[in-house]
């Protein structure tokens, strides 16, 4: 039997990268102000100068590439609910900061398997990639990574 | 007419990992600062509690609670949650009734029995809950944001980690002269550089422990303090509890993206968060960092700490470090910071620590502070922030 891939989090990113337009993370639109919300805002627009109405709010695909704003990395396994093994040994995964440039915003993410706190500077170009945040026994749990464009310095 | 309250009394329990109820914390300080006040228990008009959660919530309602352990008196009674800025606002709701007229006095309690290891969310599958999601998505703790500021730092500012150990280093040696300080010894720069990475560039011994502690602050209106002749009593000339304002742009926990700049610019200065709090505090009481002798501040971390020197307007953005070196920072420098030894040699109890700040302030403008007072303290502030958004800075004066 083959484990479904399964999202972390439903809506945040695309489902399925083979389909058109590629990897990306999904925001939400104020129809009225313009302004970007990600994680998605669904609900009414957080700009407290907008008087758009509620639900006014369209999905908009985030941009796939952005400059580290910052960095660092899990030395430590996190408590639940991050999910690992305790049977297995902890072993560290960078974190990093992108700042996207058309979304004047910043936003998180877990580095590629193999990108360590080594291969980051702030400044760098990344770039998002899909990823596997853990698989258990019915899933594979799908997430998001930021990666060195270009493999890194 | 003056927006002052007075402060009549402080105490504290030692901060440590003691295993015991966070109330008996709670009512060891309450005591103390009701035997500093010389005002007996069943006077107390409000008492207010920072409460203590465990399990996702308020499990024990710190006002009540404290008030059932100290015995009920039928006194009015709050109890406020606002994650590290609770104290700040427990105190600000004591202020609010007193200089409403609704209370002459007012008795403020937070106190922690803290896990040990780091935080973590309350249990279940909770997707609508961002502070949830940041530990199930990233697995991003507080150190993860700690270690995002100080790298930031060091790429902007040139910071490095030998300037971050510096910090723990003072703050380790004020501590070492605090008898309610968890962590009493000296430690040196190699300790600091020996000890793991939790979160690059910080290690243990930058990023601050949890720990058990109580604190508690006793208020009264001038009248009420003129009328039992305390002539020049401390007081608390401002409290800040504002929140960011919109587009916030410096990523924060438990967030796992800022808000979008696109629609709205940043607001000015753009420093962020931090510097707003404390200039609210500043403009309530009509001050600014050229008039403070001391201040208390959150060093959740050591380069957050640097952070604070510039957030309060100490030096300009990136000269934390210069202040830093040039012991300016130190006890005995021009403007000592955490000269109880800040959470570096406490460790955080969340409810009770923006307290135990107001308690170290008290007792540094009233000079009692031992081999760690700041010579002719008058002014002192802290600053804080709490998580999802909590400001918390309050202006200590006599």
């Amino acid at each position: 039997m083959t484990r479904s891939r399964k999202p972390v989090v439903a809506g945040w990113f695309t489902q399925d990268p083979a389909e058109g337009g590629g990897f990306r993370l999904i925001g939400t639109r104020c129809r009225g102000c313009g302004a970007v919300f990600f994680p998605r805002e669904d609900h009414a627009c957080r700009n407290p100068a907008c008087d758009g109405a509620e639900g006014d709010l369209e999905e908009v695909p985030l941009s796939r590439r952005g400059r580290v704003w910052s960095y660092t990395d899990a030395r430590y396994r996190p408590p639940a609910p991050y999910v690992s093994d305790p049977a297995r040994p902890w072993e560290p995964y960078a974190l990093v900061a992108v700042e996207l440039t058309a979304e004047r915003m910043i936003v998180l993410g877990q580095a590629a398997p193999g990108t360590g706190v080594a291969d980051l500077a702030v400044g760098m170009e990344v770039e998002l990639v899909p990823g596997v945040l853990h698989e258990d026994a019915e899933h594979v749990w799908t997430t998001w990574h930021w990666r060195p464009v270009g493999g890194g310095r | 007419m003056s927006r002052d309250v007075a402060v009549l009394g402080v105490g504290m329990h030692p901060w440590g990992k003691w295993g015991r109820p966070f109330t008996r914390y709670g009512v060891a300080a309450a005591r103390a600062a009701l035997a500093d006040a010389g005002l007996d228990w069943r006077d107390v008009g409000l008492v207010v509690g920072a409460d203590t959660v465990r399990g996702g919530y308020p499990g024990h309602v710190a006002g009540a609670a404290f008030a059932q352990a100290l015995g009920w008196q039928g006194a009015r009674v709050a109890s406020v949650y606002a994650a590290c800025a609770s104290g700040a606002q427990a105190l600000d709701t004591a202020r609010a009734h007193i200089l409403a007229g609704l209370v002459d006095t007012a008795l403020v309690v937070g106190a922690d029995a803290a896990p040990k290891g780091f935080f973590a969310p309350a249990g279940g599958d909770r997707p609508d809950d961002p502070d949830w999601l940041r530990f199930r998505v990233l697995g991003a703790t507080n150190p993860t944001y700690f270690g995002l500021y100080a790298r930031r730092r060091m790429a902007l500012h040139g910071d490095t980690p030998e300037d971050f150990a510096r910090v723990k280093v003072k703050n380790a040696a004020a501590g070492a002269a605090n008898p309610l300080a968890r962590y009493r010894t000296p430690v040196t720069a190699a300790q600091v550089a020996a000890s793991p990475v939790v979160a690059d560039p910080l290690r243990l011994l930058d990023v601050c422990a949890t720990s058990d502690g109580g604190a508690a602050v006793v208020l009264s209106s001038l009248d009420f303090a003129r009328r039992r002749a305390t002539a020049d009593p401390v007081r608390i000339r401002a409290v800040s509890t504002v929140t960011p304002v919109y587009p916030r742009t410096v990523p924060d926990l438990p967030d796992i993206a800022t808000d979008s700049a696109l629609a709205v610019a940043p607001p000015e200065p753009a420093a962020g968060f931090r510097s707003a709090v404390v200039r609210a505090a500043y403009e309530e009481a009509g001050i600014g960092p050229e008039d403070l002798d001391l201040a208390e501040v959150y060093d959740l971390s050591t380069a957050l700490e640097l952070d604070w020197y510039e957030d309060l307007g100490l030096c300009p953005p990136g000269g934390a470090v210069k202040l830093l070196r040039d012991g300016a920072t130190a006890l005995g420098g021009r403007i000592p910071v955490n000269p109880s030894g800040g959470l570096s040699s406490f460790g955080e109890a969340v409810p009770a620590q923006a307290l135990a700040q107001v308690c170290e302030l008290t007792w540094q403008v009233r000079g009692l502070s031992g081999p760690r007072q700041v010579a002719g303290a008058r002014v002192g502030v802290t600053a804080n922030q709490g998580l999802f958004g909590h400001g918390s800075s309050v202006v200590v004066i006599r």
